[in-house]
């Protein structure tokens, strides 16, 4: 049995680490900004080791502890209706243990990557190691924040982690704050987040508006295994609405349709970031979120089929949109989304420890393919793969990870993506979760014309990047493009592999991404392993490999693969020029859906800012200040009979409203 | 103690006008001053026990005649006040370090600006209440018409003539009440007056609630009484806003619980549901207006605006049906006070910090300026994210509060206000980015960064900023036991 200390140090050493790394700040300490990216990578090393054990505590016959919830804010007497508390504490199950694991294990990997990556080039402004104390001291935070949001014991304790995930992930996307597309993203980021968790806060006051029933059961109506013991006691309605808000705080933060579009944008911080962040960890957690809410979720087939209604539509507009995309990151962005739309579909059709499962293998291969995209970056200093092409003649490695994360997240047997895409599918198609059946087929079908798309868009990037020729990187990139940053590296393109700092973590990742989905969650017992380990950790599901699914998810993505291939040797995979009905759909796609017009240009700009604030600030200065300073002016003018006693001297007005106030006392005292 | 925590300030001036000769001297002794000051009202803090009632009070006769007394006592709702004042004085002087003209001036009436505040969160006498009241304002009036900038007799006046016309109205209700008591019973004191329930039960009760309501409600400010307040705060000098921003306003809020709440609960009931209106207009309103604003100080004024919304919420909350009643709301509109005067003083020193170098407040003109003055700009960053609530800042556990208070009593008002949230991260978000983010800018070069008399000034609220959000209970325990007797006469 794991100590409680203990698990409080998975989320103190990164935070301690990061605490060690920003003390390179100081300008007397800056000669040892590079030993913090080693402070960082230790700390985080250490909560990973932590968290093994933490794994390890579960597995066996204590599989849940719940650490001594302690007082934070109490008014009144918390056990009575007057009375308010909100406890922290620590949550440790199997869920919270593997999610541990996972995040410390993938941030301690994208620390040992960015020692390489953050790394400037020689002449940056600063040295080389300028940017190390600033970025090692936000990654390790977010990993703290990442790792409390985790254990939380708390709903409004979640929620605080869950802000301080979003500030970190805000200042790791601005992390270049002086280009203001990264100043503009970040706040975006941000601010979409913010609307979904403005229905997550709902959900909390919610809650506690019905206190009365948790109350009644001895239960605290912010502790999450309260909540979800009183979940089903619940009068109806309660467990529905409290649902939905939860569910729109985990659409904003996991950029789930129509709270999508902070994601690409958010590609304008460095790439490590967007792997970890962008990627493996926050994105996801909205998807844990709903996971660990799932009792609250089943008592309401309308908040279950929202769920899977959002996932399944999520998942093919996204990938639809990866489609059109020509920069490398915004590509995989669209197609995070898109996987995250996966594990809203398995949520919301009933099947959260598949929707884990698919969150696990989804880490790997994202989280290495945004670390491959940092890697040709590195040597071509250009995302925009119109610009690439080629580059497996001297990125032989490089060029073999893409292609195992690539082969994963489409899917092929036997590498990790196809084991839990395919049970996210079956999970569709058995539709026994207690949501609508009907909206589980419609899913099943959404599910199935993504795995095409993402097929084809998957090879696209790897074609478009590593295969044909050479296309020139930066140096061929329009001048106008390029952003002042950019224009600096200009030149400086080097045909050579990354260095092995760089190599290393993304050779584990690969490897997790080829055997983690045989390994964790095996479809029969296979070796020293158990069929479905995982999902029975979890919690008892288990699904029987359905090959019908398996072989038509194949089938498509097959297709989709060869479309792609035909494209390329007809030299067409640009998608420029296209004939007339799909170069309108191809225009609507690269215009990402106009939902960027729609809520900046239409609603922001125009609605609101030149229509609603304008009158709002009109009205407060002319009509409301106005009619002040009209009540001064007629008291000035009106006054100049009596012109003496404007001698601007306070006694003096001072005495006028005194004999005001006495006559109003009059009045009152004649009153009576 | 609490004589001597307003008399303190005013050995201050005592000495100013002795020995403050120099600039360099009298900013000296003024630093003194405050940071005894500040010492003091830590050890009342430390030394207030959580009891249930009053503490340290003192007691003298003072117009035997009309039952005037100088009355002093604490209890849970003033003890933070009081430290909140000490705070934001020690920010208020080390922010004015760099003030030119008369400088000796300029501190004495600080200083008597903070022992007027003192007196108005200690008085518990209605008409030493109303004269503390009185006494700030002459510095206020002082300190923005001769310190100022722009057009600051014209800011000076108009904040002088709305918290008169308040006064007024706060003047004739003290007056109502005490001749509308029964004979034997009258009294100023407002312990005994909380404590027999008696002014809710005069005849003219409402209206001597309104008359209260009005005078808070120009203070706090609430719309449509608000309109000079970011006159005042955009022509006031630093300091001045810091200590308007941090306890002025703090003063209406402050009023509004411990009269209007703890004397009139069954008016302030009967009131909620205009309040409620009140709040999401102040919320929304204030929010919205902020997003025009090209002035950095006028933007932090109006969003000043929007944030005392949440406290008029908070009051609302009292409004709920007798089973859902609870005191959270209360407390946490209590708590949005201290709160909201730490990171609003904060905001206030930064963009203090960032005119006097830049010499602008107009918001497009600026941009890039972290890359000059990272340490401002961190800073700025750090109390923007307050401003707008986020979690490990003191800015959360009061808008939760709020919130749970409001949303039992009107969900609709607590749903609208919650919205309140989005809008800041909006303003706050936007305005670091058109400041102090975007692409370095030659004209900033010459920029410095904070000096360690700034770095005091803003450490002396950013500290208070993070331990509250980390634990609130510090804070929220002291105004629970405050707030108590006040919560009981609600029926909670």
């Amino acid at each position: 049995m794991i100590s409680e200390a203990a698990v409080w140090g998975i989320i103190g050493l990164p935070l301690a680490a990061g605490a060690l790394a920003a003390l390179a700040l100081l300008p007397a300490l800056r000669p040892l900004a590079r030993a913090s990216g080693y402070a960082a990578v230790l700390g985080v090393a250490g909560a990973f080791g932590l968290s093994l054990a933490a794994l390890d505590s579960t597995l066996g016959a204590d599989r849940a502890a719940g650490f001594a919830a302690r007082s934070w804010l109490t008014v009144g007497d918390p056990a009575s209706a007057g009375g308010f508390e909100v406890t922290v504490g620590l949550l440790l199950d199997p869920l919270s243990a593997v999610m541990v694991a996972l995040v410390s294990g993938v941030s301690m990997l994208v620390m040992v990557f960015s020692l390489g990556y953050m790394r400037k080039e020689p002449g940056g402004e600063g040295g080389a190691w300028a940017d190390y104390p600033r970025y090692f001291t936000y990654m390790s935070w977010f990993t703290a924040a990442m790792l409390g949001l985790v254990l939380a014991y708390n709903l409004i304790q979640l929620f605080v982690f869950w802000e301080l995930v979003g500030l970190f992930s805000y200042l790791l996307i601005g992390f270049w704050y002086h280009r203001p597309a990264a100043a503009a993203a970040a706040k975006k980021a941000f601010i979409v987040t913010r609307i979904g968790d403005f229905g997550f806060m709902l959900a909390l006051l919610y809650l506690y508006l019905h206190r009365a029933e948790f109350l009644a059961q001895g239960a605290n109506p912010f502790e999450i295994p309260d909540i979800l013991a009183v979940a089903p006691l619940l009068s109806a309605g309660v467990a529905t609405w409290v649902a939905l808000g939860i569910l729109a705080g985990a659409m904003g933060k996991s950029a789930q349709f129509p709270l999508n579009t902070w994601l690409p944008d958010a590609m304008e911080g460095p790439t490590p970031v967007s792997s970890l962040i962008h990627a493996a960890t926050m994105v996801a957690a909205g998807v844990f979120l709903v996971a660990r809410m799932f009792p609250l979720f089943e008592e309401s087939a309308v908040a279950l089929n929202a769920v899977a209604i959002v996932g399944g539509t999520t998942a093919v507009l996204a990938a639809a949109m990866a489609i059109v995309a020509n920069d490398i990151k915004r590509v995989l962005a669209f197609s995070t989304v898109s996987q995250l739309g996966y594990m809203f579909l398995a949520l919301g059709v009933g099947a959260w420890q598949i929707a884990i499962f698919h969150l696990l293998t989804h880490a790997f291969f994202k989280c290495l393919l945004f670390l491959t995209a940092g890697s040709v970056h590195h040597s071509v200093h250009t995302f925009d793969m119109r610009y690439m092409g080629g580059l497996r003649a001297w990125m032989p490695l490089t060029y073999a990870a893409t292609v195992i994360g690539a082969l994963s997240l489409v899917g092929i047997a036997p590498l990790a993506g196809f084991w839990s895409k395919d049970e996210v599918l079956a999970a569709a198609w058995s539709a026994d979760g207690a949501g609508s059946v009907l909206v589980s087929r419609l899913v099943f079908v959404l599910g199935m014309a993504a795995v095409f798309m993402t097929a084809f868009y998957v090879f696209r990037l790897l074609l478009m990047t590593f295969h044909g020729r050479f296309r020139g990187g930066i140096d061929a990139v329009p001048a106008d493009e390029l952003t002042p940053d950019e224009a600096i590296l200009a030149g400086h393109v080097h045909r050579a592999e990354s260095p092995w700092v760089m190599l290393l973590p993304m050779a584990v990742l690969a490897l997790l991404a080829g055997v983690a989905g045989v390994a964790l969650n095996a479809v029969g017992a296979f070796g020293p392993l158990p069929a479905h380990g995982l999902t029975h950790f979890l919690g008892g599901l288990s699904r029987d490999f359905d090959q019908g699914v398996a072989g038509l998810s194949t089938a498509l993505a097959l297709a989709g693969i060869g479309l792609a291939i035909a494209a390329h040797r007809r030299g067409v995979l640009g998608l420029t020029d296209l004939p007339r009905p799909w170069s309108v759909v191809h225009r609507f796609l690269a215009g990402r859906l106009y939902m960027d017009h729609l809520y900046e240009t239409l609603i922001v700009r125009r609605l609101l800012y030149r229509g609603l604030f304008f009158a709002a600030d009109w009205a407060d200065r002319r009509l409301v200040d106005g009619t002040v300073d009209l009540v001064g002016w007629v008291g000035r003018n009106g006054g100049r009979a009596v012109a003496q006693l404007q001698t601007g001297q306070v006694q003096v007005y001072g005495v006028g409203v005194f004999m005001g106030v006495v006559v109003m006392l009059m009045l009152f005292m004649f009153q009576r | 103690m609490l004589t001597a925590i307003i008399a303190l300030p005013l050995v201050g001036v005592a000495l100013l006008l002795g020995f403050g000769t120099t600039a360099a001297r009298a900013r000296a002794i003024a630093l003194g001053a405050v940071v005894a000051e500040l010492a003091l009202t830590a050890v009342l803090f430390a030394a207030y026990d959580g009891a249930d009632g009053y503490s340290f009070i003192e007691r003298a006769d003072w117009i035997p005649a009309l039952g005037v007394q100088y009355l002093l006592g604490v209890d849970g709702l003033s003890v933070p006040m009081v430290l909140l004042n000490g705070i934001l004085g020690v920010a208020a002087v080390l922010s004015s370090w760099t003030v030119k003209e008369r400088v000796r001036e300029f501190f004495v009436w600080l200083l008597v600006l903070q022992a007027a505040v003192m007196g108005v969160f200690v008085s518990m006498d209605l008409i030493l209440f109303f004269v503390f009241w009185e006494l700030e304002l002459l510095p206020m009036f002082l300190l923005i018409s001769m310190w100022g900038t722009g057009r600051r007799e014209y800011s000076a006046m108009k904040f002088l003539v709305f918290t008169f016309l308040g006064s007024a109205f706060m003047f004739a209700a003290i007056l109502v009440l005490y001749f509308s008591l029964p004979a034997g019973e009258r009294t100023f004191d407002m312990m005994a007056l909380a404590d027999s329930g008696l002014a809710g039960a005069i005849v003219p009760a409402s209206l001597v609630f309104g008359g209260f309501l009005i005078a808070f409600a120009v203070k706090l400010p609430i719309f449509p009484l608000h309109t000079w307040l970011p006159d005042a705060h955009t022509d006031a000098p630093t300091a001045v806003s810091v200590m308007l921003a941090g306890v002025l306003l703090k003063m209406g809020g402050y009023g509004l619980l411990r009269i209007n709440a703890g004397l009139f609960p069954g008016e302030l009931v009967s009131a909620a549901p205009l309040l409620a209106v009140l709040a999401v207009v102040n919320v929304l309103y204030g929010a919205v207006v902020v997003m025009r604003q090209t002035d950095l100080k006028r933007m932090v004024a109006y969003s000043s605006v929007s944030h005392m919304g949440f406290v008029v919420l908070g009051l609302a909350s009292v409004g709920a049906t007798a089973g859902q009643f609870n005191g959270v709301g209360l407390n946490g509109a209590a708590l949005q006070l201290f709160t909201h005067g730490i990171i609003t003083g904060l905001l206030f020193v930064v963009v203090g910090l960032v005119y006097e170098r830049a010499h602008t407040r107009h918001i497009p003109d600026m941009g890039g300026m972290a890359r000059q003055m990272p340490l401002i700009a961190v800073v700025f960053l750090l109390a923007g994210f307050g401003a707008l609530g986020l979690p490990g800042t003191a800015g959360f556990p009061a808008e939760i509060m709020v919130f749970i208070g409001g949303f039992t009593a009107y969900a609709w008002a607590a749903a609208a206000s919650a919205f309140g949230i989005v809008l800041a991260a909006g303003y706050m978000l936007w305005a670091a980015q058109r400041t102090m983010f975007g692409p370095r800018l030659e004209r900033w070069d010459g920029l410095r960064d904070a000096n360690i008399v700034d770095m005091g000034a803003m450490a002396v609220l950013l500290v208070p900023m993070f331990v509250i959000g980390v634990y609130p209970r510090l804070l929220t325990d002291v105004f629970d036991a405050g707030l108590a007797p006040i919560v009981r006469g609600f029926g909670g």
